[in-house]
């Protein structure tokens, strides 16, 4: 049974244009299509990574899964409970079960809040345990992610390396035991020295404690380190998910490709074939009802733009992607 | 709440109070500020055991006679009045009743202000719009007309003084607040807080509250300061608390007595504890604006 | 030698002062451009190696004082020029710069081909017209269409802003361009993008260029030799092959190890305890010792001395010589973390 599913579940935002731009000009309501018709499934116990440039929905997402954003339309299931109908304390207990680890160490704790405070904040608002008991969690939870309590206790944040701040911040979605963790960029503002010991200490707690992820990030050479399987997204599409090998050293749709044949290896001898995409990717406003990777695919043909497949969510172990022309351009390329 | 959040709610306070002296005691003109601020606060606790006469009791000289209109002396430090009233008595005991109408129409109006501009600003949509037009009504109030109305309804006390300057006072602190709360609101912090479960009452208090707090002591000195500049146009203009005494009312006598042009002490007295009692609190205020965000402050 | 370096640094030191102390943002940093060619400067945050740049273009901040014994460019002696005669000869025409968020760099409220112009016409005494032309050119050398001059920079994209500085600081056909992160914040197509550019710009202006970046990766792809920069000090500076093959320098080993690549999927990465050095103060000893698996009695009292170690590739570590026993321990997880 997967643990989370979204079935056919979109995101749009409306752009209303101001009085004078609607007097003057005839503007009209524009839509930005955040994410559009994604399916997916997130296993017990695995690392989905996420990837795709900014802009792609990846972000959406998340704040979609944790609870933080309704759809637009399509449903959230947490174990089979569509998320949308439950009630507030059954909405208490997934707040617990699903908890977000966030990009930026120096915007997402409070300034104001000593090290213990920022760590407990979860279990109190939710009256988990008691304080004792809190004390005991926290402490706990601190010492598991490193930085033992006797002398992080009372620290702010800004007394803290950026590390060291991952760390609480990873401690305070942590102490929840929650069930699934969703992390978005959580290494993107860290130093490349430290950002393997986060990982590192990522995975072995997602042992040790059980937890699924969702880890979201544009660094596909992270992402091959961490995840269990890829979802490949792209301006709001899910455009090619499989487990993270078949997807990096087998990528299937055009724009897999390119983006992964776009990464730069630390190593001066390998040489890459460049990708032969052009453009930059756009917003998602008003888009066309096709792929919308149809403009800047080498592969595409009239029919791009107006047919796409979503993946499906009935065999989430398959690599598939989401071309109808896949037939076609691989037998271009041989 | 079990015992340990005690223990923490307790080691906080002082932690907090400790905090502030700190800050305060950082900037050397906020220090000053800090201190004559004691002292007056001091007087008008001890007011009528520290002033040497009755504020209305005329006051005799060696020879039997009224001392009427005398200049500062030994005997009566800032001189008398027309009616011989000793006018060092009349500036203590004037201490407390300006203290208590700055600090409580101070404290009420920040508080007002506060909420509803953490309120307006965390939820927004239409409870800021309504919020925030309540606001501009208030800005479109003029001060003078509403407080004669008030009184010539309601009297001349001191409640409806201090009322009439909380309603006027509040709104500035209130849009400020709401501006620097939409400004938090945006923080990853506040997301962080909302994907733990906080509800919204704990991210408005819990969260948001002591981030704009050093916002909020710049304004509560700020707002205390207006309070008495604007007690004493009122007590000037005659629309003061009859029975007590305060500065403006003091000089509100001097202007009734004629004797402006004479008795330059009976101005000069008033004048100077308004100005050094306002510019005192603003230099304690300045401490505040230096410290928006804890880690400019000394590591 | 000096025919084949175009700039030549020589001991140059940064230090800032702050209310906790001066801190020796950079010291005693020498290095050499060659004649085009990529150097490659690569370090983490706080390593200095933005201030290093900012001290060589005469770009400090107030509190922050810059020694060196010398500095030549294209042999001629730029160190004791003044602040003002350097800005006027050198900065812009001869040596460019590509600043770090250069998405911010352009003013809002004018068209990108006009700041563009500006920046000529405020160099050289050219028309308008004249200028105009130049930066048609320019835009067509950086991939952006001639049309685009009529925009202001919102409008433009993250990548697109970035090559619009990049034409900039070509603008005045200037011998070496420094980029500082000039990928950082970009998106991987983006980025691909834009370095190809670089790399067929070079080909065609011989001009040579300094990049500066924390990523490993992209400084490997692009660039001919390498610094590693530590604490304010380079560390270790080796052709890329060479760097990449036989490293030296513990820190560098590590970072090896930390790197995640997308080519070697299965690879175990390594971080590096501790933290970096806070640079308040005097220092003694090698600045890496506190962190450094293989430090000895030694490595903490005595400032390593920059040794060569092979043809263009020096490396400032006490234990040089026991690399082979080095490179094997470093491949191990256990000698980082026990």
């Amino acid at each position: 049974m997967a643990l989370l599913e979204l079935n056919n579940v979109s995101r749009h935002f409306e752009l209303r244009p101001g009085v004078v731009e609607r007097v003057l000009r005839g503007g009209k309501t524009r839509v930005i299509k955040a994410v559009e018709a994604i399916n997916l499934s997130v296993a017990k116990d695995e690392i989905l990574g996420i990837a795709g440039e900014s802009g792609c929905g990846k972000s959406t997402t998340c704040s979609m899964v944790a609870g933080l954003l309704p759809p637009s339309s399509g449903e959230v299931l947490y174990r089979d409970r569509n998320v949308g109908e439950m009630t507030s304390s059954e909405l208490n207990d997934h707040r617990r079960r699903v908890q977000m680890i966030f990009q930026d160490p120096y915007e997402s704790l409070n300034p104001r809040f000593r090290v213990s405070d920022i760590v407990s904040e979860g279990p109190r608002a939710l009256r988990l345990w008691g304080e004792r008991e809190i004390e005991e969690q926290v402490a706990a939870m601190l010492a598991g992610v490193g930085l033992p309590a006797g002398k992080y206790w009372d620290r702010y944040p800004h007394e803290l390396s950026g590390g060291e701040r991952q760390r609480v911040g990873i401690a305070s979605a942590l102490v929840m035991k929650p069930e699934l963790v969703v992390a978005d960029e959580p290494l993107s503002m860290l130093d490349v020295s430290i950002r393997a010991g986060i990982l590192d200490l990522l995975k072995e707690l997602s042992r040790q404690r059980n937890f699924a992820c969702i880890y979201v990030s544009h660094d596909l050479s992270i992402l091959a380190n961490i995840a269990d399987r890829l979802l490949i997204m792209y301006l709001g599409q899910a455009v090619e998910v499989g487990s993270v090998h078949d997807v990096i050293k087998n990528p299937k749709h055009p724009y897999t490709r390119a983006l992964i044949s776009a990464v730069p290896v630390p190593d001066p001898r390998v040489k890459r074939s460049p990708p032969k995409i052009v453009g930059e990717i756009s917003r998602p406003v008003d888009p066309p009802p096709g792929c919308r990777f149809a403009s800047r695919c080498p592969h595409a043909d009239q029919s791009c733009s107006e047919v796409f497949i979503k993946l499906d969510t009935n065999s989430p172990l398959a690599h598939q992607a989401a071309c109808h022309r896949l037939e076609q351009i691989n037998s271009e390329a041989t | 709440m079990p015992e340990g959040f005690e223990r923490g709610l307790l080691a906080r306070i002082t932690r907090t109070v400790g905090e502030h002296y700190r800050i305060i005691h950082a900037n050397p003109l906020s220090r000053i500020g800090f201190w004559v601020v004691s002292v007056f606060t001091i007087v008008a606790i001890f007011a009528p055991w520290l002033a040497p006469h009755e504020p209305w009791a005329m006051q005799y000289d060696s020879e039997g006679s009224i001392a009427s209109l005398r200049p500062p002396s030994l005997e009566f430090p800032v001189g008398t009045t027309h009616l011989g009233y000793d006018l060092f008595s009349q500036l203590i005991l004037a201490t407390r009743t300006t203290l208590i109408i700055g600090a409580v129409s101070g404290f009420i109006s920040i508080v007002i202000g506060a909420n509803i501009g953490l309120v307006a600003g965390y939820y927004g949509g239409k409870i800021d719009e309504i919020l925030m037009r309540l606001t501009d009504v208030l800005y479109g109030m003029p001060f003078l007309p509403f407080i004669i109305i008030l009184i010539a309804l309601f009297g001349r006390k001191l409640e409806f003084v201090i009322l009439a300057i909380v309603l006027i006072i509040w709104r500035t602190s209130a849009r400020v607040i709401r501006a620097q709360t939409i400004a938090i609101k945006q923080r990853q912090f506040i997301t962080a807080a909302k994907a733990r479960g906080c509800s919204n009452l704990r991210i408005i208090y819990r969260h948001i509250l002591p981030n704009v707090l050093p916002l909020l002591l710049l304004y509560a000195a700020f707002n205390i300061a207006w309070s008495i500049i604007t007690e004493a146009s009122a007590s000037f203009l005659g629309f003061g608390d009859g029975t007590t005494i305060s500065w403006g009312g003091m000089l509100y006598e001097l202007w009734l007595s004629g004797k402006t042009r004479v008795a330059w002490w009976w101005f000069a007295a008033p004048s100077l504890c308004i100005i050094t009692l306002v510019t005192s609190l603003v230099f304690v205020s300045r401490a505040y604006e230096e410290v928006a965000n804890p880690r400019l402050r000394k590591r | 030698m000096t025919d084949t370096n175009l700039l030549s640094v020589a001991n140059l030191s940064v230090g800032y002062s702050t209310s906790q102390g001066v801190v020796n943002a950079v010291s005693d940093v020498s290095f050499d451009v060659r004649r085009n060619e990529v150097f490659g400067i690569a370090g983490e945050s706080g390593c200095g190696k933005s201030t290093l740049i900012r001290a060589l273009l005469r770009l400090l901040s107030n509190n922050g004082v810059s020694t060196a014994t010398s500095i030549t460019y294209e042999g001629e002696d730029v160190n004791s020029f003044s602040d003002d005669k350097f800005r006027d000869a050198i900065l812009w025409k001869r040596i460019s710069l590509v600043p770090q968020s250069a998405m911010n760099s352009l003013n809002p409220v004018y068209r990108v081909g006009d700041q563009v112009i500006e920046a000529i016409r405020a160099h050289r005494s050219v028309s308008r017209s004249e200028a105009r032309e130049r930066v048609e050119f320019l835009f067509d050398v950086v991939g952006l269409q001639p049309e685009l001059m009529r925009s202001y920079p919102h409008e433009f994209s993250g990548g697109m802003r970035q090559r619009a500085m990049i034409a900039m600081s070509l603008a005045l056909d200037p011998g070496l361009i420094i980029m500082d992160e000039p990928t950082t914040g970009l998106d991987v197509l983006v980025q691909e993008q834009i370095l190809r550019r670089v790399r067929e710009i070079r080909a065609e202006v011989s001009s040579s260029i300094i990049l500066i970046t924390h990523d490993i990766a992209v400084i490997a792809e692009m660039s001919d030799r390498i610094s590693i920069m530590y604490g304010g000090k380079i560390v270790e500076s080796a052709t890329a092959i060479d760097l990449f093959e036989s490293p030296f320098h513990p820190y560098t080993l590590g970072l090896k190890n930390a790197f995640p690549s997308i080519s070697v999927m299965d690879n175990e990465l390594i971080s590096i305890p501790g933290t970096p050095p806070a640079l308040i103060g005097e220092e003694s000893g090698c600045l890496f010792e506190p962190r450094c698996p293989f430090s000895d009695a030694t490595c903490a009292q005595i400032l390593p001395q920059s040794h060569s170690v092979g043809e263009m590739h020096q490396v400032s570590c006490h234990r040089h010589t026991d690399v082979t026993e080095l490179r094997e321990k470093a491949s191990k997880k256990s000698t980082w973390h026990c």
